[in-house]
């Protein structure tokens, strides 16, 4: 049977690896699907060529589909994603000369958030200038990770500090000719700040907030609802690639293909880090990070509606949407649980029976029950104990802005 | 002659592209045109030149740089991306199809931007168009040297004249169905493998 084309957009990024290794692996071929994958530049261009439809899906920061839903987009198209690339894999990087500041001021170099966070609250105050910090794109989960760090450490993001948006592969050297002092992206553009620019891993998202989502599959809600049987298959393909990723004697192969021209382009010892959590923070240090990168365990794959919903109360909390029961359930329905069940139900795969949980509360893996057996969950912990509740959604919004 | 009041900001790291609109615009009748090639310079620019369009490459990676600076800036208000209208799906897709986007200040009525973009497309199209077609010029210069080299090296070794090198070049590419260039260019390899 010939296999059905699609396109897809993606960035030079460690968590593109599912969607690349769908296609690289076979998974795609086995469900009838030929991925043809397109290195993009920006994800601006992501966004637009998705939405006018020069790309069938593409690799997407988790808040796109709702800021293109929610209208805050150019081109104002319903987007969905029915299925997550992996939890994890960012962290915040900053300057050497930072980074000293930090130590002076108590910062242990162990990459917990909290510690990080209250020494870089004392070099803030303590700074003649405003510090300046790079994030990737306005609606993206490295914006709002690092604002949440900030403003829990006791840092305002846009009255002490400074955050510009620059694409991925030009942080390092931003922060190099100081035009940055410190950055938050994914894998491996922190590893390679540390190896090429001297630079330091402050802290790591596996710590500000535990097995939280990032990176997910998007493509235009008209797009998956003409195209049901497509949007399956590459659930499942998707699925299968995380399986097999998630093996430990998978992991030298699958950074040899990331580390190809083709992808990130890099060697495939830095790439190996995002994969082992071995990562070197800097000043010869190396620290292992626990839940680093989750590329199936815990329900990785999973659209979380409760997700969608956190994204919504950060996009509130920093003046980019008004605060709704309209525009709440505009970005609930972004994240398509249903059809991420309908996909798996043939392989009878465990997947979770609810759409919403709350996050904050478990501090160690757990098992619960789902659909055809039972799921181990991560930890799920913000560094500030904070839990968010599905159901109470304004209430954690009110409790935000009152902490500033 | 469309709106020639309006202020147009072009950004390209291709400095060619970039003066090739540039001209069209001017010969157009717009004389308020700013040019810059790095996106780290547009708040200087935005402030001195106040621009109502703004034209960007979409190779140019800074493309999220120049939306967030929108976001903040104060002298451009409520820039809408790409066009007035967000409904006109087709000239979007044009637009994206060329390489260009285009940002507009929020108010500003359709039918004086179109001009601006239409020409920016057109232009965009007709870049692509001679770079395709000077490194076909290129590829086919880079294809006769081999070929020279190629019959040179059958008239050394094996005592031909030039036309019967040639002859010998283009039998051999019709007998193995092969392009006249790669088979000169194997015999142009075996020839280096062998030594001098």
């Amino acid at each position: 049977m010939p296999l059905t084309h699609l396109t897809a957009g993606f960035l030079p990024l460690f968590d593109s690896v599912l969607l690349v290794l769908a296609q690289e692996k076979g998974f795609a071929a086995a469900e009838g699907l030929e991925l043809h994958l397109i290195r993009e530049t920006s994800w601006a261009n992501i966004r637009d060529r998705a939405a006018i439809g020069h790309f069938d899906i593409a690799q997407m920061l988790a808040p796109m589909p709702l800021a293109a839903s929610l209208g805050l987009t150019p081109i104002a198209t319903p987007m969905i994603t029915p299925v997550v690339l992996g939890l994890g894999n960012n962290a915040i990087t900053v300057s050497a000369d930072l980074w000293k500041a930090m130590a002076d001021q108590g910062a242990q170099g162990d990459l917990a958030a909290g510690p990080a966070g209250a020494a870089l609250a004392r070099v803030v105050a303590g700074s003649s200038r405003k510090l300046r910090f790079g994030v990737v794109h306005q609606t993206s989960s490295h914006n709002y990770e690092l604002r949440y760090w900030l403003a829990a450490s006791g840092i305002m993001p846009d009255r002490d500090v400074e955050i510009v948006v620059l694409p991925p592969p030009l942080l390092p050297d931003a922060l190099s000719t100081g035009g940055i002092d410190g950055y938050c992206v994914g894998e491996p553009w922190n590893s390679i700040g540390v190896a090429t620019k001297g630079a330091h891993i402050a802290t790591v998202k596996a710590s500000i907030w535990q097995s939280s989502p990032d990176k997910v599959i998007g493509m235009r809600a008209a797009w998956a609802d003409e195209h049901p049987d497509q949007v399956s298959a590459l659930i499942r393909a998707i699925y299968n690639a995380g399986l097999w990723c998630a093996d430990p004697a998978n992991q030298d192969e699958a950074a040899r293909i990331m580390s190809g021209a083709a992808y990130l382009d890099t060697s495939s010892e830095i790439v190996a880090r995002a994969l082992s959590g071995m990562l070197d923070i800097g000043g010869g240090v190396t620290r292992q990070v626990p839940d680093h990168f989750i590329p199936h365990a815990y329900a990785a794959n999973f659209p979380w509606k409760s997700h969608a919903l956190w994204y919504y109360s950060q996009m509130v909390r920093w003046g980019e949407v008004t605060a709704s029961a309209e525009n709440a359930a505009l970005a609930a329905a972004c994240f398509r649980p249903d059809l991420y069940r309908t996909a798996l139900a043939p392989v009878s795969a465990a997947v979770p029976a609810a759409d919403y949980k709350a996050d904050g509360a478990r501090a160690e893996p757990g098992e619960i029950e789902a659909l055809n057996g039972r799921l181990t969950m991560g930890p799920d912990l913000f560094f500030d104990g904070r839990i968010f509740d599905p159901t109470a959604v304004d209430a954690y919004i009110a409790s935000q802005r009152q902490s500033g | 002659m469309s709106s020639p009041d309006l202020s147009v900001l072009i950004i390209d790291e291709n400095r060619i592209r970039a003066s090739i609109i540039e001209d069209g615009l001017r010969e157009a009748g717009h004389f308020r045109v700013a040019v810059i090639h790095d996106v780290n310079e547009v708040a200087r620019t935005i402030e001195a030149t106040k621009p109502d369009v703004i034209v960007i490459d979409l190779e140019n990676p800074k493309r999220d740089t120049l939306e967030h600076f929108f976001s903040l800036s104060r002298a451009i208000q409520r820039p809408i991306a790409m066009f007035v209208d967000r409904s006109d799906g087709a000239m979007i897709e044009k637009a994206v199809e060329a390489g260009v986007s285009a940002y507009v200040v929020d108010g500003l009525k359709k039918e004086r931007v179109k001009p601006i973009l239409d020409m920016a497309i057109s232009r965009f199209n007709a870049f692509s168009r001679l770079t395709r077609e000077l490194e076909q010029a290129r590829s086919e210069l880079e294809d006769r040297k081999i070929i020279e080299q190629a019959k040179g090296i059958l008239m050394r070794t094996r005592s031909l004249s030039e036309a019967d090198a040639y002859a010998l070049l283009r039998s051999t590419a019709m007998n193995q169905n092969r392009r006249m260039v790669d088979i000169a260019q194997s015999l142009v390899t075996a020839a280096d493998l062998l030594g001098p």
